[in-house]
């Protein structure tokens, strides 16, 4: 992160190259809970956008003050602080959507988007760059979450904003209640980052560009399973493996006939020799 | 009793915690590669959750709320369970190391899980006794231990199956996250059949 960029990059990249949601995985509890509905999707990323933005500049701010050991301590009591205060702001002005949301406002405290930013950019960049960051990422999640409410809200609800679809009728085609349960948030939540993969990576094939991949995000998911996985190994020995290599099965098989194929070759072998 | 074998079971089978509310499914999915680490985190998970709500129920009741301080809760808890946590750490390291061994590299991971706050706070809400709180803490526990145990299994098998690349990673696990999300949802019926 040493390179100089523009400040239209930093305000961009969150949208698409690394949404912090559909990309770098982060912040995926609030992502499956509040989105039954595009109005919760909405709220539920603007809340996050503004707690992400504030605690950036924050601690970009006090970058030189906090001492490096006790850091994190350190972050998370500012953030809960500003997320406490959007709670009493939430509960004042938006009564209805904060007794939606539920837990899930104070719970933005713990969500990995806030405290990995904080800690991979607001930590070593100035308070203008933190703050179009925090924007940016704000910006994606928002509108990942935005995406996911409304397809749950049109499919599981047959809603969009509380407005019915007109293919909704009486005895004509019903919603499907799947989607507005917990399964059907993790399969589509599942379609939605294959999808967004997919596109990134045929974006960028034509565009190489350096991203920060998932495996290598500080307070990403891979990185801290990675973590307990090299620890595990170091306390235990090394980890024996419960399914075979993908290279224990030999490629032939997965041809037709190639039993047959090989059976073939000794039993020549066998009679070439009688022969001689 | 009954209320109490109530709270228990419906907080397992039918609030379950990963499942169906949403609460530390960042560990869901990334600590379910295999069994041995999936319990692991579950074990560390269930034994700071009973601690968490032991230290901070008489916190919220008996210092903020009568002080009117209740809005504090985010801030104090999430304080309350990193020192917790770290407490519970350097003392579990000294005096039980086999303990230690099994599930001592979880507990670093568990101060930003947040099914721990969020049990917190739904323990508050609820107004629970404390003896109810500590029960659906030890519900929310053994139900995440088994949705962990449970996909993990999945998972393994999982390994061996031949998927399509575009789903092959991420993709495919959400999507078996959410089958065994609608097996979870059979349990509805045989709660309401059990206690009336």
């Amino acid at each position: 992160m040493a390179t100089k960029r523009s400040a239209g990059y930093e305000l961009t990249k969150g949208i698409i190259k690394e949404n912090p949601l559909l990309i770098l995985m982060l912040g995926t509890c609030p992502a499956l809970a509040v989105t039954t509905s595009a109005y919760n999707g909405l709220g539920m990323g603007i809340a996050s956008t503004a707690v992400l933005l504030l605690s950036n500049v924050v601690i970009s701010l006090l970058r030189k003050v906090i001492p490096e050991k006790i850091r994190i301590p350190a972050y998370i009591t500012i953030i809960a602080s500003l997320v406490t205060i959007l709670h009493l702001l939430m509960q004042a002005y938006l009564y209805d959507l904060n007794k939606e949301l539920g837990i899930f406002i104070p719970l933005i405290t713990v969500n990995c988007i806030i405290l990995g930013r904080a800690e991979a950019f607001a930590n070593s960049h100035n308070v203008f760059t933190s703050a179009l960051d925090g924007l940016g990422m704000g910006i994606g999640f928002t509108l990942a979450l935005f995406a996911i409410g409304s397809l749950r809200e049109i499919l599981g609800a047959g809603t969009f904003f509380g407005v019915q679809m007109p293919w909704i009728q009486e005895d004509g085609l019903q919603p499907m209640m799947i989607f507005a349960l917990p399964a059907g948030g993790f399969a589509l939540y599942g379609i939605m980052v294959a999808i967004t993969e997919k596109l990134n990576k045929h974006y960028y094939a034509q565009r190489p560009q350096r991203t920060l991949t998932r495996d290598r995000y500080p307070g990403s998911i891979s990185e801290r399973t990675d973590a307990v996985y090299d620890e595990t190994e170091v306390l235990d020995g090394p980890r024996r493996s419960r399914t075979p290599a993908l290279d224990a099965v030999p490629p032939a098989v997965k041809e037709p006939g190639a039993f047959a194929k090989k059976d073939e070759k000794p039993a020549t072998k066998t009679e070439s020799e009688e022969n001689k | 009793m009954k209320e109490f074998l109530l709270i228990l079971f419906s907080v397992i089978l039918i609030d379950n915690l990963v499942l169906s509310r949403f609460l530390g499914v960042c560990s869901f999915l990334g600590l379910t590669k295999n069994v041995k680490n999936a319990m692991g985190m579950s074990i560390a998970v269930i034994f700071v959750m009973l601690i968490a709500t032991a230290v901070t129920y008489p916190i919220y009741w008996k210092i903020l709320d009568p002080v009117g301080l209740g809005y504090l809760q985010t801030v104090v808890f999430i304080l309350v369970i990193a020192s917790a946590v770290q407490v519970l750490e350097a003392f579990i390291r000294k005096a039980f190391p086999p303990l230690y061994k099994a599930m001592g590299i979880y507990l670093p991971l568990i101060t930003t899980n947040c099914a721990i706050l969020g049990v917190m706070l739904i323990n508050i809400q609820e107004t629970y006794s404390f003896l109810a709180a500590m029960m659906s803490s030890l519900g929310a526990g053994v139900g995440y231990m088994l949705a962990m145990f449970l996909f993990a299994g999945v998972r393994e098998k999982m390994e061996k199956a031949d998927i399509p690349a575009f789903m092959e990673g991420l993709p495919s696990t959400l999507m078996a996250a959410a089958i065994v999300s609608v097996s979870f949802m059979g349990f509805k019926g045989v709660i309401e059949n059990l206690f009336g």
